[in-house]
């Protein structure tokens, strides 16, 4: 017990945790912006391993990080695109759409690093985002202006969902798309517009681990953080803030995990602890799930006209 | 653009609507072989000689297909009834340690059991080590409305970490010199081939047996349509006196047994024992087959031979000319996609708002 | 005479084979209210559609103001000055009255919103037409004659000048309809337009000016309100007189068949409230009440899908099963309120659904197998026997129009396997019809209340859970009403007078035997 605490009066502790944190909370954000339209995007897992090859590629071969990240943001709103035509256009199944692209663009990806690098040893490196040491605030100066990004986002989705006539759309499109469309704003483009944006938030989430949190990219990278933050959408009931609030939870579970395996009092098995997210995240579910008020409209396609 | 239901769907169309999308997606994914350098018609040749060319290639393709039938098929029945099993990969893995648990880890006693009946044994137990762990996500589903999804996505690599501790650990072969894999299955209980000199065996006739008696479950029992009904509409069939949530825990075990048998079959007709490595995603291939299939349980079979020949064409055409392995699971993912589409033509008719 | 303010020319619009209008001109004038009359499946609902932008006209020509309509653009159509009050209400329930009002009203680049001008404008529209409401309530927790209001407010909102409202008394009672009448005066004296559809001759005939009657598409009549009656509203549009049927009185009411005594079940709006209620054999007990006071909850528990949380219910003398097998086994034959959602599972062919009910029995199965032949054979007698069109034993179900799953819904519950074709046909114990007649055409309307008066004849207790209180004062031999999950004593019909019948679905207490 006293050494939990004192792994937890350690900066180090809680730097890692923000870093633990800072693909989670894009993840989420992202999970969030398509939900709250009325579409389920199970591709976010496939389009974290697109974004953490497409924006790592992009600055192996030469590009500024920024750019990089940029280009995983397209990357991941090209999968957006191709989703939103599946669910949105097509009214085709959301989950069967989404696994799809998780399969498709992680194929892809791997494909591409596979041709770009057909014989390593030791996988290529770049150069990733520097500490942001200029920052006086203790904790987040030892973090990557990717995370200063992720923490931003936050305030800026909660204002633009709940304050602007846009967040407003997205939140009606999501609830009763007839309605919206009886008061003129078009379903297919909202909601196509919010899985895009999502998507190329994904994107950003998986450029974080190539740029930031790592230098290289290698097969299983994500290893389930996508579906992680699917689980941690509904625990944060939709919710920007409490989306952040549970990517922190999560991430200081993961990062008192990774301690404790390493620390002398280690008895049980790694792989026990290694489990503790994945499960963490099952129980998240389970105790949300009576009381999650769900956008009205979600899973359900939408075709204009067919009543 | 708006999507007209047409009124019947020609069955010609519903045959034709995979086979022009997998044409397709083969025209696409010509883009990537373009990509890394190589000759498009010698790769796909090489594909389709590596897969289908000759005796050896053949029992190459069957033997991955067996597993391939097996996921999807669990896969199949759980989508039948909107139960998103995405777990399969997990309930294979499970089904493959409780076969060498029945089957290897009795020092060689066999516990003193004829090997027929350890057999069915070994069977019983992978089936039930597969319908156990996915009835958990179903419960979960139908008590708390809990979405399987990401219930079952989750309990993957919950399930590949224990398999990895039970490796390192309790099933650990004391002889493998410090690989990880388990204790194998004794001898007797080991499929036998086909096809000598080849790795083909007798799982795949399992398979199919397998797969004729869900296509007979499905459409001539009480159960199978208790299933269908579920799936279509779970509120009118609650109405017509369907039991719901039995039947859905009936699916889930039934998903879930085929997926460990999955496991079982694989270990005791390829490997011998576990390995943390010994499925490369056939439960998340699963779905794909199972999409492709349109969730008809005789057409698993036929997709699933053609994903395990892409895949097995693809080992060998990527030594041969350098294009990276990666590209079947690239076609098989876009075939999906475009399979998804295509049915969805021979269903709606494209009409201007 | 002023130039009209809404001009339609020759509108035609095609559904694959079926036209649902065909060559429709019609004119609205200012300060007019404009009934459109017409059957289930006339064109109505089209006809508004495309006047909103909801689909675009095959032909013809929308006018609004002099100005031609950019056609399939509801934006275009709320600019231009109609608003649309839909039947079934397009309203968010997470959401508050003031987000579903504002909710497209500005720009959505604008990165802000003004909502306290918003707010304001809100109270205002509400107090000019008398539209009580809370700007801050959220959805999910009104009343119906609230939703209504708020619905109705969202097109006065956007200032409408053109109001079509469809259907809009289907949910009220006869008083909150009054009140809604009272404020479409007060509309009209603003100066706003008003199109009001509705099938019911009474109300069309008391509340609009002008009449126009669609049948089959085409529009067949047009006529000033005072200068019609409904007879001649009823040819119109049917095309030939009907004749509704004239329930008899029941020859003679024999054993209580089922029995509820202080039953109380569900919560919330859709509940049971200690209600009790005696069914006997022969007789056609009718409850009526506006949808949404507890009538599904009362069909559910007697159709097996839903328990009792206190009270007893016995069927034939034993405890109420909670399994709807079991009760079809009994001989409750159930009609669901919505036939497309509960009565019939429609990706599965139409011979499944005949027989979906039954699989379980001996009949149409031995252990686990399904005697198909034997399903096929009953499915097809059900067809043949009801009338079923539209689509083959093989079709998926979904492929039936309306009124054919309707009919194979009464054909499913009332015509027993075991019926020989020697005519011994078995008449279920208890009808539990919920909604039976709604969506349908007269035609099939007068089927449906012949098969129910045909099997109260041959002895079946028939429970029959209605909002139309035309159907229920014609079918009822007692009636009774539903009002927040209580339900009125069960008197005889000649006791209630449509008043009264009209003030307890609003809630007032009816004294014990009072014949007002």
């Amino acid at each position: 017990m006293m050494e939990v605490l004192d792994m937890l009066a350690q900066p180090a502790f809680w730097i890692a945790v923000l870093r633990i944190a800072t693909p989670l909370i894009l993840g989420t954000l992202g999970v969030l912006l398509c939900e709250r339209a009325g579409v389920l995007n199970l591709g976010i897992e496939g389009i974290m391993v697109a974004g953490a090859f497409a924006g790592w590629l992009a600055v192996y071969g030469g590009a500024s990080l920024w750019t990089g990240v940029l280009v995983a943001a397209l990357t991941g709103a090209v999968f957006g695109l191709l989703h939103a035509f599946l669910t949105v256009s097509l009214a085709l199944s959301q989950h069967v759409s989404g696994l799809g692209i998780t399969l498709l663009a992680t194929a892809l990806s791997y494909y591409g690093y596979r041709v770009s690098f057909p014989k390593v040893s030791t996988p290529p490196t770049i150069e990733p985002f520097a500490d942001m040491d200029w920052l006086a605030i203790p904790v987040l100066a030892q973090q990557t202006p990717l995370t200063l990004l992720a923490l931003l986002l936050v305030p800026l989705l909660a204002y633009v969902l709940y304050r602007t006539p846009l967040g407003l759309a997205v939140r009606m499109v999501g609830e009763n798309p007839q309605a919206a469309e009886g008061q003129g704003v078009s379903v297919a483009a909202v909601r196509t517009g919010a899985i895009v944006a999502g998507s190329a938030l994904m994107g950003v989430a998986g450029s974080f681990l190539t740029l930031s949190a790592f230098n290289a990219f290698f097969f299983n990278m994500v290893n389930g953080r996508g579906w992680i933050c699917v689980a941690l959408v509904v625990f944060a009931s939709w919710r920007p803030g409490k989306a952040l609030l549970g990517a922190l939870l999560f991430a200081f579970f993961d990062a008192l995990q990774l301690r404790l395996q390493q620390s002398s009092g280690a008895t049980l098995p790694y792989q026990m602890y290694l489990m503790l997210p994945y499960v963490l995240s099952i129980a998240a579910l389970v105790l949300v799930a009576r009381k999650a008020s769900y956008p009205q409209a979600l899973m359900k396609p939408y075709r204009k006209g067919e009543r | 653009m708006r999507l007209e239901k047409r009124a019947t769907s020609s069955a010609a169309a519903l045959v034709l609507a995979p086979i022009g999308a997998v044409v397709f997606t083969l025209l696409v994914s010509s883009v990537l072989v373009w990509w890394a350098g190589a000759a498009v018609t010698e790769t796909y040749a090489l594909l389709l000689k590596g897969g289908f060319g000759s005796v050896f290639a053949l029992s190459e393709t069957l033997t991955r297909a067996v597993p391939l039938i097996l996921t999807g098929l669990a896969v199949t029945v759980a989508f039948k009834a909107r139960l998103f099993n995405i777990g399969a990969e997990g309930q294979l893995y499970v089904g493959a340690l409780a076969a060498v648990a029945v089957g290897g880890m009795h020092s060689g006693t066999g516990f003193d059991l004829p090997p027929a009946l350890l057999f069915g044994l070994m069977l019983l137990a992978s089936a039930l080590a597969g319908a156990l762990l996915l009835l958990g996500p179903a419960l979960l589903k139908s008590r708390l409305g809990v979405d399987e999804v990401v219930t079952t996505l989750l309990l993957n690599f919950i399930v590949l970490l224990f398999v990895s501790m039970m490796l390192d650990g309790p099933m650990k072969d004391p002889l493998a010199m410090g690989w990880p894999q388990s204790v194998a299955l004794i001898g007797d209980l080991e499929l036998s081939k086909l096809i000598p000199q080849t790795r083909l065996h007798t799982g795949l006739l399992w398979a199919c047996a397998l797969a004729v008696v869900v296509w007979v479950l499905m459409r001539y029992t009480v159960l199978g349509f208790d299933i269908r009904a579920i799936g279509a509409n779970a509120r009118a069939a609650a109405f017509a006196g369907v039991p719901v949530t039995r039947t859905v825990v009936l699916v889930a075990m039934l998903s879930g047994a085929l997926a460990g048998l999955a496991g079982a079959i694989e270990v005791a007709g390829r490997t011998g024992y576990v390995t943390l490595d010994m499925s490369p995603g056939y439960g998340y291939t699963g779905i794909v087959i199972a999409m492709l299939a349109g969730l008809h349980p005789l057409a698993v079979v036929a997709a699933s031979v053609f994903v395990a020949g892409m895949l097995v064409g693809a080992d060998s055409m990527s030594r041969a000319v350098g294009v990276p392995t990666f590209i079947a699971d690239v076609i098989v993912a876009a075939s999906l996609i475009a399979v998804l589409v295509a049915t969805l033509m021979t269903q709606y008719r494209v009409r201007r708002a | 005479m002023t130039a009209p303010v809404l001009e339609l020319t020759q509108i035609t619009r095609r559904f694959g084979d079926l036209v649902a209008n065909d060559a429709i001109s019609l004119q609205l004038h200012a300060g007019e209210i404009l009934a459109l009359l017409g059957e289930n499946g006339a064109g109505k609902s089209t006809l508004v559609s495309i006047l909103f932008g909801h689909y675009v006209a095959d032909a013809g020509q929308i006018a609004v103001f002099g100005k031609s309509l950019p056609p399939g653009d509801p934006k275009a159509a709320l600019d231009a000055g109609i608003g649309m009050v839909h039947q079934h209400f397009t309203l968010a329930d997470n959401l508050s009255v003031l987000d579903n009002v504002v909710m497209g009203s500005e720009p959505l680049w604008q990165p802000f919103s003004r909502r306290q001008a918003a707010r304001q404008r809100l109270s205002e529209v509400a107090r000019r037409f008398g539209l009580d409401v809370d700007p801050d309530a959220l959805i999910g927790n009104l009343s119906v004659g609230e939703r209504q209001r708020v619905e109705i407010l969202k097109a006065l909102y956007r200032g409408a000048r053109i109001l079509i409202l469809d259907e809009p008394t289907a949910v009220l009672t006869p008083g909150e309809s009054e009140a809604l009448f009272a404020v479409l005066g007060q509309m009209v004296a603003q100066g706003l337009s008003i199109i009001f559809i509705s099938h019911k001759l009474g109300e069309v005939l008391r509340v609009s000016h002008r009449i126009a009657v669609l049948r089959a598409g085409k529009l067949v009549a047009q006529a000033d309100a005072h200068a019609t009656t409904q007879e001649q509203l009823a040819l119109w549009m049917v095309g030939h007189a009907v004749e509704p049927p004239r329930a008899l009185p029941g020859k003679s009411v024999g054993d209580v068949v089922c029995a509820l005594d202080t039953v109380s079940a569900g919560t919330g709006r859709e509940r049971l409230d200690a209600v009790s209620l005696q069914l006997h054999a022969g007789e056609i007990v009718a409850i009526a009440g506006v949808s949404g006071n507890g009538q599904t909850a009362l069909a559910e528990l007697l159709s097996g899908t839903r328990a009792a949380i206190s009270g007893t219910v016995r069927l034939l003398g034993a405890p109420l099963a909670h399994r709807p097998s079991r009760l079809v086994e009994l001989g409750v034959a159930r009609i669901p309120e919505d036939r497309h959602t509960v009565g019939v599972i429609g990706d599965l062919p139409v011979w499944e659904n005949v027989v979906s009910e039954r699989l379980r029995s001996p009949v149409f199965s031995r252990w686990f197998w399904v005697r198909r032949a034997q399903a096929r054979a009953h499915a097809q007698q059900v067809i043949a026997q009801f009338d079923v069109r539209g689509a083959g034993a093989l079709a998926p179900a979904r492929a039936l129009s309306g009124g054919n799953m309707q009919k194979l819904i009464l054909g499913r519950a009332l015509l027993h396997p075991d019926s020989g074709a020697a005519g011994a046909a078995i008449t279920p114990r208890l009808i539990v019809a919920h909604q039976p007649s709604w969506g349908l055409d007269i035609g099939a309307v007068a089927y449906v209340q012949q098969q129910l008066i045909a099997a109260r004849d041959a002895g079946a207790a028939v429970l029959l859970i209605s909002d139309d209180l035309d159907e229920v004062m014609a079918m009822g031999d007692r009636i009774a009403v539903m009002h927040a999950g209580h339900l009125s004593a069960a008197r005889p019909a000649v006791d209630w007078s449509r008043e009264a019948i009209g003030l307890a679905m609003a809630g007032a207490a009816v004294a014990a035997g009072a014949t007002a």
